[in-house]
């Protein structure tokens, strides 16, 4: 439990916000490009979405509420210790309800239900830089950037496209921002990608560890990489459905039911799944 | 249901922490002081890899923690976080370090003496079962009188002071640019010098140790003579807002220096390279001596130009943080079942492609 | 007069700080300054090269002609001097003193090179596609049929089976390497080939089908061909006209027969004969 006598609104000391949210504006003046911030430690692992709680900690104010998910689910351990943390913290509201939340800090997911432009969908993101899979150093990966030398990202995926017919990348696929910065959107799985595109809501990007800090703002072009003659393929959760609220085309969790051995699915955002079951309207539809 | 570890995880958490506490609790007398005081090598290592000084807040994490160093560690420097940033010390110089030990490895004798102080270095290592039922304090008293413990006050020079006029170490310019930080700044390559010493300041000794000894062993070029190690008391000074050329005494702190020499090429106008030594530092906080010798070798290292790991900047320099090393292996106990659903349809999607 | 396709100016490509003495002209110790121990790679060197011609680079090792390679690749910074392009700014930019993004256009679109080393001019683990095709998705192509389908056509210029493509040059022989290397050269229809002794160290066999390889790409894509060997063998069999140098000086020039057959200065004299 944290004792509020020895620790500040939100943790992190006001100097240390301030210097974050300087970071926060930046990254949305230059959609895409990775800032470098001054990550500081917290009482949660580094790599444990450091980075996502450091841009909530600091733009979080007493009136916000918020939501935490992790794969898409609020119970997960990760997103229950987060939301203990900051509650412990703060004080402020927390739901589960993503149309009640004024924040979303997610790993992994992008919620079914479309955000509003009242909303900020923060993101915890590992490995931000989308070129390390061609380029180990960061001296040359931030070179490639300033030139926007792309050929070597177009090359891995030309080489799947050689070797396997397929292009083998799965989550953390790399998009095209405002055709500029070549950025990782977090390992969010394909299904997602599309999300980021001209959407209402900003998305933030955090990654601690790293260092680094990214957004997409409202309204943003947002593409993902592909060649003109191969269509870009999400996951294919074609003919299958949740099996507890029925839902289709969304984004599944593949399960293996325990009586009977089968495969069975469910929707991965939970709180979009529970919704549908309270038979719940949403204002903005999907 | 499958994946129930996952979901309630609310719960669960609770009663993990719960376990915790029955796990971490004194089941024997052991307080903070007991671990400042008995374990004070071990403290001595929490904030160096913390980069914060406070024998008391480490002994206090330790107590927490069940002696994980890197538990400690992580405490320390989360706690750091929370604390404004109120001054930035004065530079300090280690010439006047009140000494309590004080060697060198260049040379027989040096002025002011060789001053073994307390070391592990010429002990038998046996187990000595005497310890079992050991009174306290007993050998603190026996020991009144020697070195500096005694408070007698031991100051000198370095070493390298002295070969410096003699011109035989490579003559640099005094650099007093605005140091790096390395806290509040994402590091970039090249790293300046001061960026580099901060990092490896700060490194987990385990790691520092394995590069300098990959350098030593033949990964590398870098086989150093200690000119000097020693190891005391500085003191650290803030400048006094109301009067700039004024400053104001805030405390002493134990930290271990080592400079070490390795031989060097200068380019000149001359017919031939001036040949010379250069150095390689480490300054470590508390009684820290083989991380200190291996970050001078880490530092001397990076000097060289080469393809072995301990010359490359980028990995040495950005590999080492014990947070980030133990918090992106341990994240790999969370769940990643939306990844793997993903990657597991690009390994389906291949298989039908066959 | 012809322009020229390539025209190189004074060029001088250097490493060291320079003393008093090597700048005003005092004398080297081979390429080197003695009291700085500045080396002139390159030095002052003016070369004209014209459409569809092989011109030849002859000259012992550091002689400077694979420093003059790399300058004009800009995998070297030149010290001094110019070069123009007749293909680029009207013939009158320099392409020394272009942004980036500009050498990046000339290396990609106007030039080729094939490197000594494979190494050095492929990636070693990709497939032999992927490596041709990294220089189409330079020059911009984003459509995978169309690339696929050029380099289908290039691997059949350098005579590499198709059924080899998805293999990676590391498990080819140093023959086919250069093969590859040649035909990734060639990708975007470049107006120059730059050839930086590309049979050095092949069996003679292989050698003499990598030389008769270039001389039916100069015919069939009517490219200019610069092509830099110290074996007069490969420059009398391929080259119109050659250049011999020595310690970083051009110090003769003309039509190849003319040189190899009469050579005016001593050095190359003494080239000519220990060959015979």
């Amino acid at each position: 439990m944290i004792d509020a006598r020895h620790y500040n609104f939100a943790f992190l000391d006001e100097g240390s916000k301030r210097e974050i949210r300087r970071s926060i504006l930046k990254a949305v003046a230059i959609p895409g490009y990775q800032v470098p911030f001054g990550s500081r430690e917290l009482p949660i692992g580094r790599g444990w979405g450091t980075g996502g709680i450091q841009i909530t900690l600091s733009i979080i104010g007493r009136e916000d509420v918020l939501k935490v998910i992790d794969q898409g689910s609020d119970e997960s351990v990760n997103a229950v210790n987060i939301k203990k943390l900051v509650e412990e913290c703060t004080d402020v509201a927390i739901t589960s309800d993503s149309e009640e939340a004024s924040i979303i800090q997610s790993r992994h997911r992008i919620p079914e239900i479309p955000m509003r432009n009242d909303q900020i969908l923060v993101l915890q993101v590992p490995t931000p830089e989308p070129l390390r899979i061609v380029e180990t150093k960061e001296s040359v990966t931030k070179q490639m950037h300033a030139e926007a030398e792309y050929s070597p990202m177009w090359l891995s995926l030309f080489e799947d496209l050689t070797q396997y017919g397929e292009i083998s990348v799965s989550s953390e696929y790399p998009v095209m921002v405002e055709g500029r910065y070549v950025m990782n959107p977090s390992p969010i799985p394909r299904y997602d990608n599309k999300k980021l595109s001209d959407s209402e809501t900003l998305y933030l990007f955090g990654a601690g560890r790293e260092k680094k800090i990214y957004a997409i703002p409202p309204h943003t072009d947002v593409v993902s990489m592909c060649f003109d003659d191969i269509p870009f393929q999400a996951e294919d959760f074609e003919g299958k459905h949740c099996r507890l609220c029925q839902a289709t085309g969304v984004y599944l969790d593949e399960l293996i039911d325990e009586k009977t051995g089968e495969k069975v699915y469910e929707c991965s955002d939970t709180g979009f799944c529970r919704g549908r079951r309270e038979q719940k309207t949403w204002k903005h539809q999907c | 249901m499958a994946y129930v570890a996952v979901s309630g995880g609310k719960e669960a958490i609770e009663q993990s922490l719960k376990l915790l506490e029955i796990f971490r609790e004194s089941r024997e007398d052991i307080t903070v002081s007991g671990i400042k005081e008995n374990m004070g090598l071990l403290v001595d290592k929490i904030m160096s890899e913390a980069g914060f000084y406070s024998p008391e807040y480490a002994a206090l994490a330790l107590k927490q923690c069940e002696g994980s160093v890197e538990e400690a560690v992580f405490l320390l420097r989360a706690y750091r976080s929370t604390l404004p940033r109120n001054y930035y010390s004065c530079p300090a110089d280690t010439r006047d370090m009140r000494l309590i030990r004080r060697i060198s490895a260049a040379f027989k004798d040096i002025p002011g003496g060789q001053i073994l102080g307390p070391t592990y270095d010429y002990s038998h290592r046996l187990l000595d079962f005497s310890l079992m039922e050991e009174e306290t304090g007993e050998k603190a008293e026996e020991g009144e009188g020697v070195g500096s413990e005694s408070g007698e006050d031991i100051r000198c020079g370095r070493v390298t002071d002295i070969l410096r006029e003699e011109h035989v170490l490579e003559e640099v310019e005094e650099d007093n640019t605005e140091p790096f930080d390395v806290t509040s700044n994402l590091l970039t390559f090249p790293a300046p010098r001061s960026a580099r010493l901060q990092t490896f300041a700060r490194s987990d000794a385990g790691f520092l140790g394995g590069v300098a000894y990959s350098s030593m062993r033949g990964y590398g070029a870098v086989h150093p003579t200690v000119s000097e190690l020693r190891c005391g008391y500085i003191e650290i000074d803030v400048p006094y807002i109301l009067d700039e050329e004024e400053s104001l005494c805030i405390g002493e702190i134990l930290v271990t220096e080592v400079e070490a020499l390795v031989p060097s090429h200068t380019e000149t106008d001359e017919e031939f390279d001036k040949m010379s030594l250069s150095g390689g530092y480490g300054l470590i906080f508390g009684r820290n001596e083989n991380k200190a010798i291996a970050m001078s070798i880490a530092d001397a290292s990076l000097e060289t130009k080469g393809d072995t790991p301990s010359q490359d900047e980028e990995f040495v320099l950005t590999h080492g943080d014990c947070l980030e090393m133990s918090g992106f292996i341990s994240h790999l106990k969370l769940p990643h079942y939306v990844t793997f659903q993903s990657k597991l349809d690009r390994v389906r999607a291949k298989e039908e492609g066959k | 007069m012809e322009t020229p396709v390539l025209r190189i100016d004074h060029l001088t490509v250097r490493y060291g700080k320079t003393c008093d003495y090597c700048r005003n002209g005092g004398e080297l110790h081979k390429n080197t300054c003695p009291r700085c121990k500045t080396v002139w790679a390159c030095n002052d060197m003016n070369v004209k090269l014209y459409e569809g011609e092989i011109l030849g680079i002859v000259g012992e090792s550091g002689s400077g002609k694979s420093t003059l390679m790399k300058s004009l690749f800009f995998d070297f910074d030149v010290t001094e001097g110019s070069g123009f392009l007749r293909d680029f700014g009207g013939g009158e930019a320099d392409i020394f003193a272009q942004s980036l993004q500009q050498k990046k256009y000339i290396k990609n679109h106007l030039m080729g090179m094939v490197y000594q080393n494979p190494m050095l001019g492929l990636r070693m683990d990709y497939s032999s596609a992927g490596n041709i095709a990294e220089k189409l998705i330079a020059a911009g192509q984003r459509s995978f049929s169309g690339m696929n389908e050029r380099v289908e056509e290039l691997l059949d210029a350098v005579e590499i089976l198709q059924s080899r493509k998805k293999e990676p040059p590391k498990n080819f022989s140093g023959g086919m390497q250069q093969r590859v290397q040649i035909s990734k050269a060639l990708a975007n229809n470049p107006a120059i080939l730059l050839l930086d002794e590309v049979t050095t160290g092949l069996d003679l066999s292989v050698q003499a089908k990598v030389l008769e390889l270039i001389r039916e790409i100069r015919q069939r894509f009517h490219i200019s061909i610069m092509l830099v060997s110290h074996d007069l063998a490969v420059i009398r069999m391929l080259a119109d006209r050659t250049i011999v140098m020595l310690d970083g000086k051009i110090i003769e020039q003309g039509l190849t027969d003319q040189i190899l057959d009469d050579p005016q200065q001593p050095y190359t004299q003494q080239l000519v004969h220990s060959l015979l």
